[in-house]
């Protein structure tokens, strides 16, 4: 359960790079599609994301405007960091998003539980599979 | 949130519940009666562990006549198994929501 793993999303919008990065920035601009949070693109800064199912906190790692943006992300149980990187194309933008992270071991919480439990894990996570293309989601 | 992260990891912790959520994980929504045989444990007993399973959002309870029928919410699950299945659904959203924005920004 330790082991790095990330997601990766891309879209081409057609607007141009410095409105996407505006909208990736400005704490006004990112609280209507993301999160509220006190948010500013400077390395170092520390922000937390605040939404109804709770708290981000983030810490500002790499700015370079319109092209690269990096934050880390750690909320519940997840350590990861979140990079935005825009590149300039054909009427619009490229927008990369890429989160990589993992999950800290909660294990040692459990106790007498931890045999039982990687194998309980394994058996869902077959299962969940199963359920996913059952139900085509 | 630590709570709400506890909360699912104290539910499962138990070997029993466990039992029950797999059970429903993998033959469907069923009831009381039906998960008491071959649980080891009386009515009661099974009750209660499926009010924790509800508590930590982990199972549902839905009346259906005279009985309640249970179901695994598998979504609760996810994130311990595998997180990115969930994120990468977020960014998705978010992302649509990001696109509704910028088209508004152009007014």
């Amino acid at each position: 359960m330790n082991e790095k793993q990330s997601v990766t999303l891309q879209r081409d919008l057609p607007h141009p790079p410095d409105k996407v990065w505006r909208a990736l920035t400005q704490s006004e601009l990112m609280g209507d599609w993301l999160m509220e949070s006190d948010f500013r693109p400077e390395v170092g800064h520390l922000f937390t994301f605040r939404a109804d199912w709770g708290e981000v906190q983030g810490e500002v790692l790499e700015v370079e405007p319109q092209r690269r943006l990096s934050y880390t992300w750690h909320a519940f149980a997840l350590k990861s960091v979140v990079t935005f990187t825009l590149t300039a194309i054909d009427g619009g933008t490229r927008l990369e998003m890429m989160q990589t992270g993992f999950r800290t071991d909660q294990e040692q919480e459990l106790g007498g539980a931890k045999a039982g439990w990687a194998h309980f894990l394994d058996a869902l996570a077959g299962c969940l599979d199963a359920r996913a293309s059952e139900e085509g989601s | 949130m630590a709570t709400e992260k506890d909360l699912l990891f104290r539910a499962l912790s138990d070997p029993t519940r466990r039992a029950l959520f797999e059970r429903l994980c993998r033959d469907g929504p069923t009831t009381v009666g039906s998960l008491t045989e071959g649980a080891g444990v009386s009515q009661p007993v099974v009750s209660k562990h499926l009010r924790r399973l509800e508590e930590a959002g982990l199972v549902e309870g839905r009346p259906s006549g005279r009985y309640t029928r249970y179901r695994a919410c598998t979504a609760a699950l996810a994130p311990l198994v595998d997180w990115t299945r969930d994120m990468a659904a977020y960014w998705d959203e978010r992302l649509d929501d990001l696109e509704d924005l910028l088209k508004r920004m152009d007014q």
